[in-house]
C-alpha cells in the first residue's frame, strides 16, 4: 500500500489515478471522480462508411464503450440532419443485418476503432400513424356507401337506407371492426419497431381502402340479395363474428401483457385465465386465426363474394405472417411448445 | 409432348439426389433444351402457315385462320414457363413470367378468341406477326444458351428486333381489344349484373379498357427495361470498337 501511495505521488495524477485500483483513503487528497468503469476508460472511435459507395461519411470520436447503437444514431443524426435515425440502417458488414439500437458499442465484435456501414432506409413513417391511416379509411368509406351518398347509386336512391335489416347489422359489424382497430392501435398494442418505410403507407391504405370501398358498394347496393338462408344464417354468422372478435381482443391483451411498458422484450406467448387465449396451446398467431374467423363470419352474414375475395387475400398474407412468426418462435426459443402451428391447429 | 419427360425422370433423378442445385441440372436442362425446340418449332410453323396463307390468297386479309389452331396451341403451351421459374429450373420471377405469359393468352383466348367479329381484323394479323418473330428468336436463343452455342447473331436479334417489334405488338393487341369493346357492350359478354345471390357484378366492357389503360404505364417501363438489357448486354462490343 506505501509503494502504492509512493506511485500515486510520483508518476502524472491523470494517467496513474485513472489505471490504478480503487485508492484506499490513505492516499493523496486529490483525486479524480472515478467514471462508471472501475478499469481504464478506453474511449472509442467509430466511423461510418456508406454500405454501397465506402465513402466515409461520419467519424466519431471519444465515444463511450457503453454507447448503444441508438446513440451513435442520434450522433451521426448531427452531421447528417436529414438522415433521421428511424431511417439509419447501421451494420457491421455492408450486406449483413442491421444493428439493434439496443446493442451496446463494447460488446460488439469491434476493435476500438469500429467500422460501421450505413444504409438509408428512405423516408420513414410511425406505425401507429399507418394503422390509424388505414383503419379510419374503411370506417368512413363504408359508411358513406351506407348512408348511400350521392354519385354512388342511381340518383332515386340518394341518402336512402336499405329495408334489409342484415344491411344495418352489416355496417354496425363492420364499423365496429374498425373502431375496435382505431382503439387498439391507440391503447393496447405495444410496437416493436416505430417506423415503416413511408410507401407502406399508400400500398396499405390502397389494399384497405379499396376492399372496403368494394365491399360496401354491393353490401349497400339497392339491389343487393340478403343471404338464402335468412334469419338463421345471419344469426350464426354474427355468433362467428363477435365470438372472434372478442377472442381477437383477447389475444391482443395478452400479448400486450407479456410485454412491460416501453420495453422490446419477446416472450413466448402462454393460454392465460381468459379461455379465448387457450388456442394459444395449438397455434402460434391466434389473433390471425380469430381474425380469419371474424371475416368468415362476416362473409356468411352478408353472403357477398366480394367480401370471401377479402378474407381470402388476408387469409393468404396472415398466412405468410404466421409463418414467419412461428419460424422466428422456433428460432429464438429452444423450448417452444411442439404442439403449435402457425395459424390453424394441425393444419398450416 | 412434355408430359413424358415427368414420368421417366423419377427413376434417373434419384442418383441426382435431393441436393438443391443452382440452376438446372443435366435432366433439367435436357427437358428444357426439348421444350425450347418443341417452341421454336411451333412458331416456325405459323410463320410459315402465315407465307403461305398470303400467298395463296394474295392479301393481309383474315389470315389469321390460317394458323388459329397453332397459335392457340403454342401460345398456351408457354404457361409451362411459368411452372418452370416456380420450380426452379429458370431463374426467372414467377410473377413476372406468369404475368407476361398470362396477358398473351388473356389476348388469345378472351379476346380474340371469344369475340369472333375481331378475327378478321387487320390489327390481329399485327400483334400475331409481332410474337410470331419475337418467340421463334427468343425460343431459339433459349435453345442456344442451353446448349451454351449461342451464335452472336440470334442474340443480337433477340435484344434488336424488339425494338420495333414491341411496339408493333401493343399496337395490334390495343387496337384488337379496342374493336373488340362495342360487341363486349352488346351482347355483355363475360359480364355478371346484379341483383344475384352472391352480390357480385363484373362488366367485362369496362375491365377491358382498365386493360388498355393499364398499358400506359406497364409498356414504357418494360420497353426500356429492354433497352437497358440490350446496353448491358451487347454494350461490351460497342466499347471495343470506340476510341474516345
Amino acid at each position: 500500500m506505501d509503494a502504492l501511495a509512493l506511485e500515486a505521488t510520483g508518476s502524472k495524477k491523470a494517467t496513474a489515478v485513472a489505471v490504478t485500483a480503487p485508492i484506499p483513503s490513505q492516499a493523496p487528497a486529490k483525486r479524480k471522480p472515478a467514471k462508471k468503469a472501475k478499469k481504464a476508460v478506453v474511449f472509442f472511435e467509430v466511423e461510418i462508411l456508406d454500405a454501397k459507395t465506402k465513402d466515409k461519411l461520419c467519424f466519431l470520436d471519444k465515444v463511450e464503450p457503453n454507447a448503444t447503437i441508438g446513440e451513435i444514431k442520434s450522433m451521426f443524426h448531427k452531421s447528417h440532419p436529414q438522415w433521421y435515425p428511424a431511417r439509419q440502417s447501421i451494420r457491421l458488414d455492408p450486406k449483413g443485418k442491421s444493428l439493434k439500437d439496443e446493442d451496446v458499442l463494447q460488446q460488439l465484435p469491434v476493435g476500438t476503432t469500429a467500422t460501421f456501414y450505413f444504409r438509408d432506409l428512405g423516408a420513414q413513417i410511425s406505425w401507429v400513424t399507418v394503422f390509424l391511416t388505414e383503419y379510419t379509411g374503411p370506417l368512413v368509406i363504408y359508411l358513406l356507401f351506407y348512408f348511400r351518398v350521392p354519385f354512388i347509386y342511381t340518383p332515386k336512391y340518394d341518402f336512402t337506407t336499405s329495408k334489409h335489416w342484415v344491411v344495418h347489422l352489416a355496417c354496425m359489424c363492420h364499423s365496429f371492426h374498425y373502431v375496435k382497430r382505431l382503439l387498439e392501435t391507440l391503447f393496447v398494442h405495444r410496437f416493436s419497431h416505430g417506423t415503416m418505410p413511408l410507401r407502406n403507407i399508400f400500398k396499405n391504405c390502397t389494399y384497405y381502402w379499396g376492399f372496403a370501398a368494394w365491399m360496401a358498394y354491393y353490401i349497400n347496393h339497392p339491389l343487393y340479395t340478403p343471404p338464402i338462408y335468412g334469419e338463421q344464417q345471419i344469426r350464426l354468422a354474427l355468433i362467428v363474428f363477435l365470438f372472434c372478435q372478442i377472442g381477437n381482443f383477447s389475444i391482443h391483451i395478452a400479448l400486450r401483457n407479456l410485454r412491460p411498458p416501453g420495453s422490446k422484450t419477446r416472450k413466448i406467448p402462454y393460454p392465460t385465465k381468459n379461455p379465448f387465449t387457450w388456442i394459444f396451446l395449438l397455434v402460434s398467431c391466434p389473433n390471425y386465426t380469430y381474425e380469419l374467423g371474424s371475416w368468415l363470419g362476416f362473409t356468411l352474414m352478408t353472403q357477398c363474394l366480394p367480401v370471401a375475395f377479402f378474407t381470402l387475400v388476408g387469409f393468404i398474407q396472415m398466412t405468410v405472417w404466421a409463418k414467419g412468426k412461428h419460424r422466428s418462435y422456433l428460432k429464438e426459443f429452444r423450448d417452444y411448445p411442439p404442439l403449435r402451428s402457425p395459424i390453424l391447429p394441425f393444419v398450416l | 409432348m412434355s408430359a413424358a419427360a415427368p414420368g421417366t425422370s423419377k427413376a434417373a433423378h434419384g442418383e441426382a439426389g435431393p441436393k438443391k442445385k443452382k440452376g438446372p441440372g443435366a435432366l433439367a436442362t435436357a427437358y428444357l433444351v426439348i421444350y425450347n425446340v418443341v417452341m421454336t418449332a411451333g412458331w416456325l410453323v405459323i410463320a410459315v402457315g402465315l407465307v403461305r396463307a398470303y400467298l395463296a390468297r394474295g392479301s393481309y386479309h383474315g389470315l389469321y385462320y390460317s394458323i388459329e389452331k397453332p397459335l392457340k396451341f403454342f401460345q398456351t403451351g408457354a404457361v409451362l414457363e411459368i411452372l418452370h421459374c416456380a420450380v426452379g429450373i429458370v431463374p426467372s420471377s414467377v410473377v413476372l413470367t406468369g404475368f407476361q405469359v398470362m396477358s398473351r393468352v388473356f389476348l388469345t383466348w378472351a379476346v380474340t378468341h371469344s369475340v369472333r367479329e375481331v378475327q378478321s381484323e387487320d390489327s390481329v394479323l399485327l400483334f400475331v406477326t409481332a410474337w410470331t418473330i419475337t418467340e421463334i428468336i427468343r425460343y431459339s436463343f433459349y435453345t442456344f444458351s442451353l446448349l451454351n452455342h449461342l451464335p452472336y447473331l440470334i442474340k443480337w436479334a433477340r435484344y434488336t428486333f424488339f425494338i420495333v417489334l414491341y411496339p408493333m405488338g401493343v399496337t395490334g393487341e390495343l387496337l384488337t381489344i379496342y374493336a373488340a369493346l362495342p360487341y363486349v357492350q352488346k351482347t355483355g359478354l363475360y359480364s355478371v349484373t346484379l341483383p344475384n345471390k352472391y352480390n357480385f357484378s363484373f362488366d367485362y366492357y369496362t375491365f377491358l379498357i382498365l386493360v388498355m389503360v393499364s398499358y400506359i404505364p406497364l409498356f414504357p417501363q418494360l420497353y426500356f427495361h429492354m433497352i437497358r438489357q440490350r446496353k448491358k448486354v451487347l454494350g461490351h462490343t460497342e466499347d471495343y470498337s470506340k476510341i474516345e
